[in-house]
C-alpha cells in the first residue's frame, strides 16, 4: 500500500480511473469502518436488550422499575436515614447506598492516613521502625482482601465478650460483640448558634490564610497562620457552646434485656469492614508514598539545604510537593479499589448496597436484571466521580511550568 | 483484514440468533445431556447435604433423584448445584438448573412475578426461633430488643419483621448471605436469636459446637410450605415434575415401597395397576415410559420412606410426620389420582 503512494500521485489515477477515488481514500475508508463498527455495537446492544426483554416476558417474570415504590417489609441493621419495614424498596436502596458511601469515605480517610504513616516509616532512619513497616506492607498486601475481612470479622467476634459482660469504656461507651456503643449527642435549642459560629470561623480562617499567604509573597514577612486558624476554629464554637449554656444532651447507652438501648452502635460488621479495607488498602498506599518520595532526587534536598532551608521545611516545601505529583495518580486507583472492594461487605453481613439492594431486594422482587443494572450503574458513577475529583486535584498539584 | 471481517460478523449474527431461539423443551434438553441439573442448598442436614462420601442426601435431593429415576431409570443421573438463598431464583430463571429443590417457600409473588412454578409441597414447615438456653427465655414474646441472625433473600426475613411489628417489639437484624455464615455468627454469640424454618432450626442446632446449649422456642410464626419449583412456560416439564411428586405420595398411600414394587405389579387393585403402568399408558403424555412410576419408586422409594430416611424420628433430626403425614393419617399430604 505504502509503495503505491510513494510516487505522490493520487491513488485513483494509478488505478485507471474506473473506480471512484473515495473508495481508496484512507480517510473515507476510516470513516466507513468506524461507522460499521458503531452500527454493529448498537445493533448488538439492541439485540441483547430486546432479547432479554422478550425472554423475561416469555418466562413471565415481572420487569420495570415500579417495585421502587412497593413496601420493603424487611429491616436493615444500620441506617443513616429513618428506615423501617414499612419503607419502600427505594428507601432500602438509599440506605444501602449511604452505607456504601459511609464505608468508602471513612475507609479512604483511614487508609490514606495509615498509608502515609507507614510509607514514611519505610524510609525512616530508625532500623526497627523501617522493618516493622516492611513486614506490615508485605503481609497485608499479599493476602486476599476477602480473607482479611473474614479474619477481622471472626477476630472481632471471638475476642469481644457478650453485651452483659461488655467492657466499660471512657465516656460511658461500651464494647461487646454487639459492637462499640457510644453515647449519642442530641442537639437542643440554641445549638444552631454554635454551628453557625463554627461556619463563620472556618470562613474567617480561609480569609486569614489567603491574606497571610499574599503578604508573605509580597513582603516576605511570615504570619503564624496555623496557630491563629486553630484558635479560631476550635475556640469560637467552644466559647459559643459555653455561652449558650451547653445545649447538647448526652444519651448514654443502657443495657436493657439483651441489648443496649440508646447511644450509637458501631456494629462489629462495620468495624471489621472498616479495619479490613483500610489496612489492606493502606499497604498499597504506603508503597505509593514511598515510591513518590524516592522519586524526588536527593539533589533537590541538597539544594534546599545549600540555601539554608531547615530539614523540616525542606520536606514540606521541596520534597512533598514534588512527591505528590508522583503519588496522586496511583492513589486515585487505590481509592477506586477501596470503593469497589467495599462490596465484599456482603460476606460479613454489613448492610451495604450489594447486601441490601442486590441481595435482599433482588430476592424479594425477583427482578435480577433491573437490580443488577442499577447496582452496576451506582458503582460506575461512584468510581467516575472519585476519578474526576482526583483528576481535578491532580491538575491543581501539577508542576506549573512557566 | 477484509477477508476475516465478514465471517466474524456472520458468526456473531448466528450466535446472537441462536441465543434468541434457545427455548427448547426442558425434557428434551435433559434427555440430550443425560442428567437432571438440580439446584439445592449449600448444606442443610436432612434436606440437601453432602455426606461423608461427598454424595448429596436429603429430602430435597431425593426429589431430584426421583425425577432422574423417572426419566433415566437411574437415581444417580443428577448433577447438583449448591445455591445460596440469594442465588436460587436467578439460577432457575436463567436455565442454569432444571429444578430448584431447595427448601423454598411457595408464595404468591414467587409464583406470579418471578417466573417460577411450584410443583407441590414436599414439606409443610413454619418459621421458628432458636436461642441459647442460657438466655433464660421460654417464649418468643420475651425476645424484645434481641439481635436476630437471619439469611438474606428468604421469606424468613419478611416474617421476622412482621412478627416483631405485630407484637410491638424491636430487633436488630444480622443478615448474612450463606447459611454457614449465619450458623457461625450465631455460634459465635453475635446474635441472641436464630430464625429460620423450624425443620432448619433442628438441623442447624446439631451443627452448633454445643447443641445441648440451644433450644427451639415453641412459637411457629408463619406458614412455610416448602417445595420444588420449575420455570414457567414449559408445561410438559411442569406436569412431569408434579406427577413424580404425586407418584411418591400415591405410592405411600397404596403401600408400594422400594422393596415390594415389583410384586405390586401383579396386584389386582386397578389404582395400583394404573400407577405402575400395568394398565394404560400415562407416561407417554409427559414424555416418559409407561412404567415411569415403577422407576421412581425403585430409585428412591415412596414419600414415607424418603421422609423416614432423611428427617424422620430414626435420624438425628428426629422430626415427627405431623402435618407431613398422608391425608389418610391426619396430615396434609394429598395427591390427585392417576386416572
Amino acid at each position: 500500500m505504502a509503495v503505491q503512494n510513494e510516487t505522490g500521485d493520487p491513488p485513483a489515477k494509478s488505478r485507471g480511473g474506473s473506480v471512484p477515488s473515495f473508495v481508496y481514500d484512507p480517510v473515507v475508508r476510516g470513516y466507513v469502518f468506524q461507522f460499521l463498527l458503531a452500527a454493529v455495537l448498537v445493533w448488538l446492544a439492541w439485540d441483547i436488550a430486546s432479547n432479554t426483554a422478550e425472554n423475561l416476558q416469555r418466562a413471565n417474570i415481572a420487569s420495570g422499575f415500579g417495585f421502587f415504590d412497593d413496601r420493603a417489609g424487611f429491616e436493615i441493621a444500620q441506617s443513616l436515614i429513618t428506615y423501617s419495614s414499612d419503607s419502600s424498596y427505594g428507601d432500602a436502596f438509599i440506605v444501602g447506598l449511604l452505607n456504601t458511601l459511609l464505608i468508602a469515605v471513612l475507609g479512604i480517610i483511614f487508609a490514606t492516613i495509615i498509608g502515609f504513616l507507614v510509607g514514611i516509616a519505610r524510609l525512616a532512619p530508625n532500623w526497627m521502625l523501617r522493618k516493622v513497616a516492611t513486614v506490615y506492607v508485605e503481609i497485608f498486601r499479599n493476602i486476599p482482601v476477602l480473607l482479611q475481612l473474614l479474619f477481622w470479622y471472626k477476630a472481632v467476634l471471638s475476642v469481644l465478650p457478650q453485651p452483659r459482660n461488655g467492657i466499660e469504656m471512657p465516656f460511658g461507651a461500651n464494647l461487646s460483640n454487639r459492637g462499640m456503643i457510644i453515647p449519642r449527642f442530641i442537639p437542643q435549642d440554641g445549638f444552631a448558634i454554635v454551628v453557625i459560629g463554627f461556619a463563620i470561623a472556618v470562613v474567617a480562617a480561609i480569609v486569614i490564610a489567603r491574606w497571610a499567604h499574599a503578604r508573605q509573597m509580597a513582603t516576605g514577612q511570615q504570619f503564624k497562620t496555623m496557630r491563629v486558624v486553630l484558635a479560631l476554629i476550635i475556640g469560637v464554637p467552644v466559647l459559643l457552646y459555653l455561652v449558650t449554656g451547653m445545649p447538647l444532651e448526652v444519651e448514654y447507652p443502657v443495657l436493657t434485656g439483651f441489648n443496649f438501648r440508646g447511644g450509637i452502635a458501631l456494629k462489629p460488621e462495620f468495624i471489621a469492614l472498616l479495619l479490613g479495607l483500610s489496612i489492606y488498602t493502606a499497604a498499597f498506599i504506603a508503597e505509593i508514598v514511598r515510591a513518590g518520595i524516592k522519586a524526588v532526587s536527593w539533589g533537590q534536598s541538597e539544594a534546599a539545604y545549600a540555601l539554608g532551608i531547615r530539614p523540616s521545611l525542606t520536606t514540606r516545601l521541596v520534597v512533598i510537593p514534588q512527591a505528590m505529583r508522583v503519588i496522586i495518580p496511583p492513589l486515585t486507583s487505590q481509592f477506586l479499589n477501596l470503593t469497589k472492594n467495599s462490596s465484599l461487605a456482603v460476606a460479613i453481613g454489613y448492610p451495604d448496597l450489594v447486601s441490601v439492594f442486590s441481595g435482599t431486594v433482588l430476592n424479594q422482587t425477583g427482578q435480577a436484571v433491573e437490580v443488577i443494572i442499577i447496582t452496576m450503574a451506582v458503582y460506575l458513577t461512584l468510581s467516575l466521580s472519585t476519578a474526576a475529583f482526583m483528576n481535578w486535584f491532580n491538575s491543581r498539584m501539577r508542576l506549573v511550568e512557566r | 483484514m477484509k477477508n476475516t471481517f465478514i465471517p466474524v460478523l456472520a458468526g456473531a449474527v448466528v450466535a446472537m440468533t441462536a441465543v434468541s431461539a434457545a427455548n427448547a423443551a426442558t425434557l428434551d434438553d435433559v434427555k440430550k445431556k443425560g442428567f437432571v441439573q438440580c439446584g439445592v442448598s449449600t448444606g442443610l442436614a436432612g434436606f440437601s447435604n453432602p455426606d461423608d462420601k461427598g454424595e448429596w442426601t436429603g429430602l430435597d435431593v431425593d426429589y431430584c433423584r426421583a425425577v432422574a429415576s423417572a426419566i433415566f431409570d437411574d437415581p444417580k443421573a443428577v448433577k447438583f448445584s449448591p445455591l445460596s438463598a440469594k442465588e436460587r431464583f436467578t439460577a432457575l430463571q436463567s436455565g442454569e438448573v432444571d429444578i430448584l429443590s431447595r427448601n423454598t417457600t411457595w408464595t404468591m409473588s414467587r409464583d406470579t412475578q418471578m417466573g417460577l412454578a411450584f410443583v407441590g409441597v414436599t414439606y409443610y414447615d413454619g418459621q421458628g426461633f432458636m436461642i441459647p438456653k442460657s438466655l433464660g427465655v421460654s417464649s418468643a414474646k420475651e425476645i424484645d430488643g434481641a439481635s436476630v441472625c437471619v439469611q438474606t433473600g428468604t421469606t424468613t426475613e419478611l416474617n421476622l419483621s412482621d412478627y416483631f411489628k405485630a407484637n410491638g417489639m424491636t430487633f436488630n437484624p444480622v443478615v448474612l448471605e450463606k447459611l454457614e455464615e449465619v450458623n457461625a455468627a450465631y455460634d459465635a454469640g453475635r446474635c441472641d436469636v436464630y430464625t429460620t424454618d423450624a425443620s432448619g432450626l433442628y438441623a442447624i442446632r446439631l451443627t452448633m459446637s454445643k447443641p445441648d446449649d440451644h433450644m427451639v422456642l415453641p412459637e411457629i410464626i408463619s406458614k412455610e410450605p416448602l417445595g420444588p419449583a420449575v420455570r414457567q412456560g414449559d408445561d410438559q416439564w411442569f406436569a412431569l415434575n408434579k406427577w413424580v411428586y404425586f407418584a411418591l405420595l400415591n405410592a405411600e398411600e397404596m403401600g408400594i415401597t422400594q422393596a415390594n414394587v415389583e410384586e405390586m405389579k401383579t396386584s389386582e387393585n386397578p389404582n395400583i395397576k394404573r400407577l405402575l403402568g400395568v394398565d394404560g399408558d400415562f407416561g407417554a403424555s409427559v414424555g416418559l415410559s409407561a412404567d415411569w412410576a415403577v422407576k421412581v419408586i425403585k430409585g428412591v422409594g415412596n414419600y414415607g420412606e424418603i421422609f423416614a430416611r432423611n428427617v424422620g424420628t430414626e435420624t438425628p433430626l428426629g422430626i415427627e410426620r405431623g402435618q407431613n403425614a398422608l391425608w389418610t393419617e391426619g396430615g396434609l399430604q394429598y395427591a390427585p389420582p392417576v386416572r
